[in-house]
């Protein structure tokens, strides 16, 4: 009896039996540790949002939204001006950026085929596109802040234009590489001259892939702080109508706010945190479907 | 002679109808590539206006700008050497927690992720880096810092107390929750999307066949990843790596938000310290002169430094891409 089960032992357990065994452990430790690392990940994203939920939740009323924002030691009032000033600056970044951006996608993956310079090009925008935004400020600074004879919003449209630029390279290259070449061909075989092959042809077919690209810009230079600290600072009031002299923007308020010692600026930085923080996630989500669903189809 | 009098008509065709649409075919091609001309003009704008901008103090202090540890705004003496040292121990710090971490993402979401949870995940991963910088720098004052310095700062200062070394590298003289190691957690938070996204892609590339056939000589999954995938990925693991040093070296408002802005050289992990971003976005809207002029020359120290390691990286993850 005791022999069988000896036996049965030795069955199942053979001689490299140890050796098995380790390597089943060093296996289910790498499974294990991956799959903690993934939900830890996960989680923090979870964390941040509850606390934007919570903290923003409980600061928003429609005062936040009608009302400026108050000086120091003054009761109540709203974020409606640097909500109104960060929409003009993303979208003046973003009108200044598309044009630039796609027309240089374009260059690097239709005409720069095979030559140095495009290869030097898109090596450097690779670059930018991780760069400091910080130092993209301080360059917006010195040559449009001191110039135009202080603040304001231009510098800071400028600024985020500059950030937003290399992601649309970027994408505009990548889906313009993804048409296939018979579709330029057959255009070209019909007598089209380069551009309107491009135009009618390689902008159609990359399209939903281009529009995501500028919208994943927009999200990414929504969010940005540090360039527009030293471009369009900020401002407790409405901006004026030309733009000069600082314009209020969510992020510098929330910066400025958040460290304040005042409850209700706090308060209102929380407010301008879930906004801010909620729109660019919408952004980005929307911007994935897009490219989702073009790809079903 | 119809067919010469239709290629004539042809011919003629040709080039009446070519003069208008050749003009407006050199035009859009002018505007492409002096559009994709101004991606190199802003890079050289930038080099330039740094150092244009940074001159005067490189001058009046040379080479001692960046050795010196001295800040003093009040005697317009500037040195650069602390928020040096914080910068490159937070992204240090930031680094050997979070390349782990996004590896280990990485890994779950090519290996061991069922392909129903892997479009979330990998979303959420994605969603992670499009969080703006300044609501990490919240997060991180407000609720993480609090939380640190109760269960990590005053525990592990108590323990090591007295200690030589770890007595003086883990002890905090004032527990507050803000310091440098506070600022490479959270910038290991940052950095980790952008890590674990570009060696997915990486690992994605690895071609399906070398991975098959070690499971089937009976690897374990350990085995794959360690015997085939990591040797497979090499150097471009190493330029994610980078890419995510380049990232954390010049991360701005959150590390304001947690690094406790001192210009102090401590040894300590749990002191407040500066990094040059941070002091750039504390103290550029009060400079002026050469104050002002050293704030653009750490700019220019950060610019340098940062342009290698993108520079080094973009070269490692493309010479992998290319092969």
């Amino acid at each position: 009896m005791s022999e069988i089960s000896h036996d049965d032992r030795q069955a199942s357990a053979p001689a490299w039996g140890r050796v098995r065994r380790s390597r089943r452990l060093a296996d289910r430790t790498l499974k294990i540790v991956c799959t903690v690392f993934t939900a830890l990940g996960a989680s923090v994203l979870g964390w941040i949002l509850l606390m934007l939920l919570y903290e923003g939740g409980t600061a928003l009323s429609l005062d936040v939204f009608t009302h400026v924002t108050p000086g120091p030691g003054t009761e109540g009032g709203g974020i409606a001006n640097a909500i109104v000033g960060s929409l003009i600056l993303t979208m003046l970044g973003i009108v200044v950026a598309t044009p630039i951006g796609v027309l240089a996608g374009t260059y690097l993956a239709e005409y720069g085929k095979g030559s140095k310079l495009a290869e030097v090009i898109r090596f450097v925008n690779d670059v930018l596109l991780a760069a400091p935004s910080i130092l993209i400020g301080l360059f917006v600074y010195t040559f449009m802040v001191p110039p135009l004879g202080g603040y304001s919003g231009w510098a800071g449209g400028v600024a985020l234009a500059i950030i937003a630029i290399p992601v649309i390279v970027r994408t505009t290259e990548d889906m313009l590489r993804l048409v296939p070449g018979s579709l330029r061909e057959a255009g070209a075989a019909l007598g089209a001259p380069m551009s309107t092959v491009i135009v009618h042809v390689s902008w159609r077919a990359a399209r939903a892939g281009m529009v995501t690209g500028i919208l994943l810009a927009t999200a990414r230079i929504a969010g940005e702080t540090a360039p527009l600290l030293f471009t369009a600072l900020n401002n407790n009031f409405w901006f004026k109508p030309n733009l000069m002299g600082g314009v209020s923007n969510l992020p510098v308020m929330i910066y400025q706010f958040a460290l304040a010692p005042y409850e209700n600026w706090r308060s209102l930085a929380w407010a301008g945190a879930l906004i801010i923080t909620l729109s660019i996630l919408a952004l980005s989500v929307v911007a994935r479907l897009l490219l989702k669903k073009d790809h079903a189809r | 002679m119809v067919a010469l009098s239709e290629r004539m008509s042809i011919s003629t065709m040709q080039t009446t109808r070519r003069a208008p649409k050749s003009l407006s075919d050199a035009v859009f091609r002018w505007a492409s590539f002096s559009s994709a001309l101004l991606v190199l003009i802003v890079l050289a704008g930038i080099l330039g206006s740094m150092v244009y901008g940074g001159w005067p103090a490189f001058r009046e202090f040379g080479l001692g700008f960046v050795t010196s540890s001295v800040w003093n705004v009040g005697k317009e003496e500037f040195g650069a050497w602390v928020a040096i040292a914080g910068t490159l121990t937070s992204a240090v710090i930031a680094l050997v927690i979070g390349v782990p971490i996004s590896i280990g993402i990485a890994i779950f979401l090519t290996q061991l992720c069922p392909p129903w949870l892997k479009r979330p995940v990998a979303t959420t991963v994605e969603l992670l880096a499009a969080v703006p910088s300044i609501i990490y720098g919240m997060w991180g004052l407000f609720v993480f810092a609090p939380l640190f310095a109760r269960f990590i700062q005053v525990p592990v200062s108590n323990l090591v107390e007295g200690l030589p070394i770890v007595g003086t590298v883990l002890y905090a003289r004032v527990p507050s929750g803000v310091g440098l190691l506070t600022a490479g957690i959270i910038l290991a938070i940052m950095i980790i999307p952008f890590i674990a996204s570009i060696t997915r892609d990486i690992l994605d590339q690895i071609p399906t066949i070398l991975r098959e056939s070690a499971y089937g000589i009976g690897c374990t999954t350990w085995e794959v990843v360690r015997h085939v995938l990591l040797p497979q990925s090499g150097v471009s693991i190493i330029g994610a790596i980078m890419l995510g040093l380049g990232r954390a070296l010049g991360e701005t408002m959150a590390v304001t938000f947690v690094i406790g802005n001192a210009n102090r050289l401590s040894l300590s992990l749990f002191d407040p310290s500066s990094t040059i971003a941070s002091r750039i976005a504390n103290e550029f809207n009060e400079a002026s002169d050469l104050h002002l002029s050293a704030l653009i020359a750490l700019g220019c120290i950060l610019f340098l430094v940062t342009f290698a390691v993108l520079v080094l990286a973009r070269l490692l993850i493309a010479r992998v891409r290319t092969q």
